[in-house]
């Protein structure tokens, strides 16, 4: 090969590289713009067709089966052990079972959860767990009213977070991290690794346990332009970020879904979602710290987490991605009983 | 016309190795025998050697190295020494200055301890290349400018390691060693801080950033362009104008109305490279001990505009009875 090649093969190869790098990791358009804001703000929400067309698909909501009412005898005087569906009618209660196994355990069947040889045995663990999760469901269809249904009577239901599967997908635990060489290297500092948690960039890789469990302070900025006395730091201030980035992620959604970027603690000019997302935050909480974190006493190993704990719930295991899950569908209305009385 | 838009050298003067002019006494002498590569030739001057390194030079690289293996073995620890995962984590792996919660004393290794001394030494580094950099022009009998072109550098690298942490009483507040580590911090900062862009001082900085770029672009098509007419003798045009530089300084007075003088492009191109990190580091300096949030700042001082309010206007609920 003659010398005066070599520069050209170089540039080759790096053209190479440079594409390699375009065609993975940037979006293909069309990109729509869809102003929120006063204009020239950048108040703007970008979505690519393709994506909400597979968001589109992905959330479609099963049919509900008829209901006859709840009339009749109740479920709590018919059945044995019913702890807190007792109130609803026969018809009702059956027509609710048989859904729930479309929603949770489709595959599986009713043996998900029964014994079926005495359906109301609390042999199975996943019947104490199920039990647990009507009343959550209930809990927050009547106690978070804030949150789901802010702006419309949205509501929850199994299928919120489900979809079909015993597990929903996206759960999460506590997470310490990979495993440090410890003796005298440095200690895991909780980032300066992969988050996937929060786009991928090198930000804390488990903001849940800080914030969706225990209840450490979100807020970081300062309220007055001089210095008069708020201590937080840059190092907390990658923890706010790095949950901001997951929420982001979590509802498919940019910074100004919520905030008016130029200033992100000020109320006055942020968005009526971010009034909702502060409720969200204080549900998300008290549902993994009063209903999920209790069920590890009732999970076999498998389902726990490696520090042994519950899966828990944050913003993506209902959102899937979406601004409001399953595009705003108004699910729990037919169904009355998964709202406490 | 290609000729001229090559991104190649395309002249390769080869004649006998320079070894370069005398030096003072008490200098080391310079090492290595010349020799000439045809692929640098290309990119520039196709003779390597000889290299001069001293013993500011030796020290500097010293602790550069010294720096350079703290960073990189912490960065292999905290993967638990696996080779492969270094790789493939490598640019979100970092070394992380200590917490919060030990303000400026001395934290043991693990907690942040390995960073303080990586930052010693790769400052000694800095300093050390900075001297060298200073006493080698001065050996060659040239002015000092490139030394305190590179002092700016070293001084925003200094504020944002050293100095603000010093005076915010937080090792904490400085930058971690690592790559998307050390940009993860900078997008944090200017967060905790209310918006950097309304910080001046940044708007300063910004200015001398891009107009470092447009005003090397301009330079170099400009003498690229009249190199026909001998525009690249820049220093000799200086005093002895020629056609090239006359007719540079026609093709801009025509352009813009106004043009630089073949003495004068190479003092705004030295200052506004100096003025980027020099105007930079005070934006930084400020920022947490006299000002805390940019955004209100700008507000009180008239710069942030108000925009009519286009969603209902919202109150902190944290304020009310909510749950």
């Amino acid at each position: 090969m003659k010398l005066a090649n070599i520069p050209v093969l170089f540039g080759g190869l790096a053209i190479l590289a440079v594409s390699v790098i375009v065609l993975l990791k940037f979006e293909r358009p069309p990109i729509d713009g869809i102003q929120r804001g006063y204009r020239g703000t950048g108040m703007v929400e970008l979505y690519n067709p393709r994506t909400v067309a597979r968001l589109a698909e992905a959330n479609q909501v099963p049919t509900s089966l008829p209901s006859f009412g709840n009339v009749g005898p109740k479920a709590g005087t018919t059945y044995k052990n019913v702890k807190v569906l007792g109130d609803v009618s026969v018809g009702e209660f059956t027509r609710l079972m048989a859904t729930v196994t479309n929603w949770v355990s489709p595959v599986q069947g009713c043996a998900y959860c029964h014994d079926t040889n005495n359906m109301a045995s609390d042999a199975v663990y996943t019947k104490v767990v199920s039990r647990r999760m009507f009343e959550m469901v209930r809990h927050i269809n009547k106690d978070w009213t804030t949150h789901v249904a802010a702006s419309a009577p949205t509501g929850v239901t199994c299928y919120t977070c489900h979809r079909g599967q015993p597990v929903p997908a996206n759960i999460w635990f506590n997470d310490p991290g990979p495993v440090q060489a410890g003796g005298y290297t440095q200690v895991s500092a909780g980032k300066n690794h992969p988050a996937l948690t929060a786009g991928i960039t090198a930000l804390p890789f488990d903001p849940f346990t800080p914030f969706l469990e225990q209840e450490n302070d979100i807020r970081v900025i300062g309220g007055t332009a001089l210095p008069t006395g708020n201590r937080r730091s840059i190092k907390q201030t990658d923890w706010t970020y790095a949950l901001m980035m997951n929420f982001s992620q979590s509802l498919g959604v940019n910074c100004t879904f919520c905030h008016e970027t130029r200033s992100f603690t000020d109320w006055a000019q942020s968005t009526p979602q971010r009034v909702t997302a502060w409720y969200g935050i204080r549900m998300v909480r008290d549902l993994n710290n009063n209903y999920l974190d209790p069920l590890k006493a009732v999970f076999p190993a498998a389902r726990l987490g490696s520090e042994g704990d519950s899966p828990k719930v944050n913003c993506a295991t209902c959102h899937n991605g979406v601004y409001k899950p399953l595009f705003g569908a108004t699910m729990a209305k037919d169904f009355p009983e998964l709202t406490a009385p | 016309m290609a000729e001229y838009q090559n991104i190649f050298t395309r002249v390769q003067v080869r004649g006998p190795a320079h070894i370069g002019v005398s030096l003072p006494r008490g200098s080391w002498t310079r090492t290595g025998t010349p020799l000439f590569s045809y692929l640098l030739g290309l990119i520039g001057d196709a003779q390597i050697g000889p290299i001069y390194l001293g013993l500011s030079g030796i020290a500097s690289l010293l602790c550069g190295f010294i720096a350079f293996e703290i960073i990189g073995l912490n960065m292999m620890a905290s993967v638990n020494w696996s080779p492969m995962e270094f790789l493939r984590q490598l640019p979100w792996l970092a070394l992380e200055p200590p917490p919060p919660a030990y303000g400026l004393h001395i934290p043991p290794l693990a907690e942040g301890g390995w960073w303080l001394m990586a930052g010693f030494f790769l400052t000694a580094s800095l300093l050390l290349w900075w001297a060298r950099m200073y006493r080698r022009a001065t050996a060659l009998g040239l002015g000092t400018h490139t030394a305190w072109a590179f002092a700016s550098a070293i001084w925003l690298y200094l504020v944002l390691g050293f100095i603000r942490p010093v005076m915010m009483g937080s090792w904490a507040e400085a930058v971690p060693f690592g790559i998307f580590p050390h940009l993860d911090w900078t997008a944090a900062f200017s967060i905790r801080y209310g918006n950097l862009y309304y910080n001046p001082f940044h708007m300063l900085s910004i200015v001398f950033l891009y107009g470092s770029a447009v005003l090397f672009a301009m330079h170099g098509a400009t003498i690229l362009a009249v190199s026909r007419f001998g525009g690249e003798r820049e220093v000799e045009q200086i005093t002895d104008r020629g056609t090239a530089a006359e007719r540079a300084a026609i093709f801009w007075r025509w352009t813009m109305g106004f043009n630089a003088t073949f003495e004068s492009w190479h003092r705004w191109g030295w200052w506004f490279a100096v003025l980027c990190p020099l105007t930079g580091g005070i934006g930084m300096l400020l920022t947490g001990t006299v000002v805390d949030n940019w955004f209100l700042w700008g507000v009180k001082h008239g710069l942030a505009p108000s925009y009519p309010e286009v969603f209902p206007h919202l109150v902190d609920p944290s304020l009310g009875a909510g749950k």
